[in-house]
């Protein structure tokens, strides 16, 4: 690993003054699983590192008017097992448990979870693709090996977002809370991913100074009907294939309203208004979910080698509102 | 909930009836600094002024270096040296124990290249005073490469006009006798006719170098009542041991001394030897733990020279670190093979006849023994009446290959087993009948016809394992449950036979009977987590009479005196150390009972040993074991080891004559007969659930259940069985490399990309049995065990998938979300068998 200065901010305002102060040469590091990948493969040669986990502000949940507040530096573990988030946010407990591996949700934060970099293994490997700053895919070509990317939404990159816990609070109608040099931004958790169409170089909307401080989940959808389901290939330690996150609010077995998002199809986490929409007032079972997985993987493109991800998010959209049979085997 | 019988845990099974050690379980003398961490490996050592270093590592599958500029790094400040191709010794010729001079190949891999033949391959090797220097002062390195023509596919390789991965060629042949008998590299192309079955998706079958047949395989297939013929592929997978090939290296007073993990702690000295052109009288070699080897390791590997060599030159230690994606480009890998098999089954399931074709992608380096021996395993466990079996090695620019467990045996199996479940089911047999029928027995033959005659097994019980493990497993009840499907989910059974070579013979064993009465076993077995470094002693312990805890085992460290030892690849270790440790604890006895009739007069068949005694028969005169040993170092001799057998190796008799004098010297040969080839044998069973909306699936239950001789040490044993089914159901379930075959570059580097199987992916509780039928061909009735259960590991997983959703799904493995999905969308298979590294 390359050299580069350790800085420790232990408030966000100073940790804001460095990030100005060093400008593009700065990287900012949450819990260090994303950053070290990097840094050890010696592509990203920041000159100084500004390391949050001194912040003790940006750590923990807390309650608020409207719900609940976490700390962007809030680890894994904790999100998942918080009594606040369990009872009444379990999708997004759900979706954190999924992430990675136990000793990873340890140190990892909720934080870099959803602003983590892409995984596209050429531009992780410091190939100079289109994300890269470059002017060429790897992965899109006739001979690219793309099992694991984008099937929606690409434009010249092919590379998806590997957030687990994204989705679930984009489900949530979650805001993201940010601190620019301009003071305080909130977006809707929606906006605070974008795909190549708006900048190819970056997953989120963070620019050099910014900094992501915590996400604000309100009311809403607290203790509403949740499904999260990752597939991927490994039963831990693994980035998914394909999730999907959804609340809905059921009432007389028809769906009053639902917020439903898939990650690992394209660039950024896709909420699916589409099927919000086509929803609304249809039985909660499996014929509205047949239908609204077929609507939700309208305009999806293969690549060579992920034709698969077409059926699976189709199976994955629907089973998030109609459900999926328990299968009970009688002992042999 | 599983529904395996229990009890059948090892803990809870007795095996062992009638010994005190062996066959039963204890805490081996490593197990406190393990659980501990106290354990030291290689990369755990330091030395004084110690540099370290970092490698450059080709970025392309094949070229030439035509020129180094390393000024730039050599006017760094803390850089010490570097090393290149050009500093290595021409590598030695090696000699056989019977004094055959087998000549260094000119094609072998050397540890530093100047045309690298895959991306990945070490260039040079820099040494500085810290690790950050060294690899800033790589990246200051500048070298102009001549692009060569590469080829990362073996069918690619075969077509006309296709590059050649090596300059001389690409693939392996051994020439006929009187040639030498080591392979050599040559040219082979097919023709375009030859590729005709490649658009079908079916493996082409051109020309291939190696073959042998026995029977009448034409008219097994005319009179068969079902003939099959398919493709399947199997994947190449990085041994991914958790220590990777980190090696250190100092020079004191003209010795090496070398730090790395090792299988074999006493066969790798020769193996250093013949890389740097040394005497193995200066090296010391010093291995007490190895991280894990599955066959990467097996003498260690050739890039442990580096560090020695920069140490040399730069006349200081030197700790070269291994990072996880070196050790992806360095460390080895299981060859996939491209196989097609016609089978021949006669209405009640019999192999009539079997036509086997595989290709083994071998890498750019060593032969690899695969293919040959995936025959081999094939002709045995199956017992075809008719068979010819073809194979080609085929070069290609990607990392080098080895053996990795049941290398051969395992893609062999692999290749088989759905064929024979797909029969099963057309013919309407039973899948545990089915494999019954053509299951090996007692002195079951295999292989060609050489000399006249075919080589056959020592035994082989698995039928009796088979009919066991059904039992156990509730086969029939799986089978005969309904419904097969709930929702989405559905649920599959899957039964596979499995074997390797489970041992060889004529090694020597030693041991010391102290003065204070105390035993001291010289183990040069590596302890490379099988725990046979320790426990092959246990016999002798046993046949002395002395308690476990008066017991002591001395290991890891050349420099401390090691017997002529096996290597510990091919399961062999239980087998030929259990021989060798038996044949010593013969000596002892003998040379006890000597030492007794000479000083307490009688003939030494008058006494017997037992109880740390050697006493006369019936009561009466004897002495300790402690004061026997004090006799043995006054009678001098034989006694001591200042006389020592003629029959056991040179390197036994250097260790003994550096013992003598120390206390009662037991040393002996392995002599004990044995006819035919040793082999041990699991049936696997396995049941999968499948969730056919999203392609997910988990293993419900495994059960692996062996013929591997007599129980040694039932809690390893559990280990190795369950641990190396696990190691074929990485096959099965994810384990596999990417690489684009466009650069030729792999893309795949982490655990997340290549798969290898976590605990969470099989069952917590996995089970295992034994036989513990003892071998009628080896004094201890002890076979080893290592390799033998990984093709039913992958097998059965494979297995139980096609019952769950057809023959239709998958054509290759490993078997994933995307296969999957595909196929049952589509109704057929989707996923292009040929394409290779996906």
């Amino acid at each position: 690993m390359p050299a580069f200065d350790l800085l420790q901010p232990s408030s966000v305002d100073d940790a804001l003054k460095l990030l100005q102060q060093h400008g593009p040469d700065a990287w900012v590091m949450a819990g260090g699983l994303d950053s070290f990948d990097w840094l050890k493969d010696r592509i990203k040669r920041p000159k100084v590192v500004v390391d949050l986990s001194g912040i003790e502000q940006l750590r923990g949940v807390r309650p608020t008017s409207d719900g609940i507040e976490i700390g962007a530096m809030t680890t894994l573990t904790e999100v998942v097992n918080d009594p606040l988030i369990k009872k009444n946010y379990g999708l997004l407990a759900q979706g954190a448990e999924l992430a990675a591996s136990p000793q990873i949700r340890n140190q990892g934060t909720i934080g870099g979870n959803l602003t983590q970099d892409a995984r596209c293994w050429y531009y992780r490997a410091g190939w100079p693709c289109y994300r890269a700053g470059g002017n060429i895919c790897y992965a899109d070509t006739p001979e690219g090996r793309n099992r694991e990317h984008a099937i929606l939404y690409a434009d010249r990159c092919v590379a998806v977002n590997p957030s687990d816990s994204a989705p679930a609070l984009i489900a949530l109608d979650a805001k993201f809370v940010m601190r620019t040099p301009k003071g305080e931004r909130v977006v809707d958790a929606e906006d605070y991913f974008i795909g190549p169409e708006i900048d190819i170089t970056r997953l989120h909307i963070l620019k050099p100074g910014d900094l992501l401080t915590s996400i604000r989940i309100p009311g809403t959808w607290a203790g509403a009907q949740f499904y999260f389901e990752k597939v991927r290939d490994r039963n831990v330690w693994d980035f998914p294939l394909l999730n999907v996150a959804s609340a809905m609010m059921v009432s007389g077995g028809n769906i009053e309203r639902m917020r439903i998002a898939v990650n690992g199809a394209a660039a950024r986490p896709l909420r699916l208004k589409a099927v919000e929409d086509a929803v609304r007032g249809k039985p909660a079972n499996a014929a509205t979910g047949e239908m609204a997985g077929k609507l939700a993987v309208q305009g999806a493109i293969p690549l060579q080698f992920n034709a698969y991800k077409i059926p699976l998010m189709r199976n994955l959209v629907k089973r998030a509102i109609g459900g999926v049979q328990e299968a009970t085997w009688a002992a042999s | 909930m599983s529904n395996i019988d229990k009890p059948g845990k090892s803990t809870e099974r007795e095996y062992g009836v009638g010994h005190k050690l062996v066959g039963k379980n204890y805490a081996t003398p490593d197990l406190y600094a393990k659980v501990t961490g106290a354990s030291k490996y290689a990369e755990d050592f330091r030395a004084d002024g110690m540099l370290f270093c970092k490698l450059l590592l080709s970025p392309m599958p094949h070229a030439r270096v035509k020129h180094i500029d390393a000024s730039k790094a050599l006017a760094m400040s803390g850089v010490r040296a570097i090393l290149t191709a050009d500093d290595l010794p021409a590598p030695a010729d090696s000699i056989t124990d019977n004094g055959t001079v087998i000549k260094a190949s000119k094609w072998g891999e050397r540890g530093l290249t100047m045309e690298p033949v895959y991306q990945g391959e070490p260039i040079l090797a820099l040494a500085a005073v810290d690790e950050l220097t060294a690899a800033d002062a790589i990246e200051k390195i500048q070298i102009d490469y001549e692009r060569l023509p590469f080829v990362v596919d073996p069918l690619e390789t075969l077509r006309p006009g296709s590059p050649n991965p090596r300059t001389d060629g690409n693939v392996w042949v051994r020439p006929a006798p009187p040639n030498p008998p080591s392979p050599q590299v040559a040219e082979l192309k097919w023709t375009h006719a030859d590729f005709a079955d490649f658009s079908q998706g079916r493996l082409p079958m051109g020309k291939a170098p190696d073959q042998w047949s026995y029977g009448d395989i034409e008219s097994g297939f005319k009179n068969a009542a079902l003939v099959l013929d398919e493709t399947f592929v199997t994947p190449n997978t990085s041994h991914q041991t958790l220590e990777t090939r980190t090696a250190m290296a100092y020079w004191q007073n003209g010795k090496l001394f070398l730090h790395t993990g090792t299988q074999s702690t006493a066969q790798t000295l020769p193996a250093i030897g013949r890389w740097l052109n040394m005497d193995v009288s200066n090296i010391v070699f010093i291995s007490e733990y190895t991280g894990g080897g599955f066959g990467s390791k097996v003498t260690g590997g050739v890039s442990m020279i580096i560090p020695a060599l920069l140490a040399k030159k730069a006349n200081a230690p030197v700790m070269m670190r291994i990072s996880r994606e070196e050790e992806g480009f360095i460390g080895r890998a299981r060859p996939s093979f491209l196989g097609r098999m016609k089978v021949g089954f006669s209405s009640e399931g019999r192999i009539v006849a079997l036509d086997m074709f595989v290709i083994c992608d071998n890498g750019p380096y060593d032969a690899q023994g695969d293919a040959g021996s995936s025959g081999r395993i094939v002709s045995l466990l199956y017992q075809p009446q008719a068979m010819r079996w073809r194979g080609l090695t085929v070069l290609t620019n990607t990392p080098p290959r080895s053996a990795q467990s049941s290398p051969g045996g395992m893609q062999g199996i692999t290749i088989i087993e759905p064929i024979i479940a797909k029969a099963a089911r057309q013919l309407k047999l039973d899948q545990v009948a089915i494999r019954r029928i053509n299951c090996p027995e007692g002195k079951a033959e295999f292989g060609p016809v050489m000399n006249g005659k075919r080589a056959h097994a020592t035994s082989a019980f698995l039928k009796e394992a088979l009919d066991r493990g059904a039992e156990k497993f509730h086969w029939q009840e799986r089978v005969a449950r309904t419904p097969k499907r709930i929702g989405s989910k559905v649920r599959g059974v899957g039964v596979a036979l499995s074997c390797y070579v489970g041992g060889t013979i004529g090694f020597d064993g030693l041991f010391l009977i102290m003065p204070d009465g105390r035993l001291r076993f010289q183990s040069g077995i590596g302890n490379l987590g099988t725990e046979s470094v320790m426990d092959v002693h246990r016999v002798g312990a046993e046949i002395l009479g002395v308690p476990w805890e008066k017991c002591d085992v001395v290991w890891g460290n050349t420099a401390k005196n090691f017997p002529y030892t096996c290597a510990s690849g091919g399961s062999q270790t239980t087998h030929a150390m259990t021989r060798a440790a038996y044949a010593a604890a013969m000596d002892g006895k003998s040379k006890l009972q000597q030492i007794a009739a000479k000083t307490l007069g009688g003939k030494p068949e008058n006494y017997e040993v037992g109880g740390e005694r050697v006493f006369r028969k019936g009561g009466g005169a004897g002495m300790t074991l402690a004061q026997a040993a004090q006799h043995a170092i006054k009678l001098g001799g034989i006694y001591d080891g200042h006389e020592v057998p003629a029959d056991v190796n040179k390197v036994t008799k250097t260790s003994v004559a550096a013992l003598a004098g120390q206390g009662l010297i037991a040393v002996a040969k392995d002599n004990y007969p044995r006819d035919g080839a040793t082999h041990s044998y699991v049936a696997a069973f396995a049941e999968v659930e499948v969730d056919v909306e999203t392609g997910n699936y988990q293993i419900i239950d495994f059960l692996a259940y062996a013929d591997v001789g007599s129980v040694l040490h039932p809690d390893a044993l559990g280990g190795q069985i369950l641990g190396r089914s696990t190691l074929g159901i990485g096959h099965a379930i994810g384990q596999k490399w990417v690489i684009d075959p466009h650069y030729g570059i792999m893309v795949s580097k982490r655990f997340h990309h290549t798969k290898p199987p976590t605990i969470m992916d099989v069952p917590v509780d996995m089970q295992w049995e034994a036989l513990d039928i003892p071998d009628p061909e080896t004094p201890v009735g002890a076979r080893g065990v290592g390799e033998p259960p990984v093709g039913g590991g992958c097998a059965s997983i494979l297995n139980a998938l096609s019952d769950a959703l057809g023959d239709e799904v998958f054509q290759r493995a490993p078997v994933n979300a995307d296969t999957i999905l595909t196929s049952l969308e589509a109704g057929r298979p989707m996923q292009r068998p040929l394409t290779q590294h996906i």
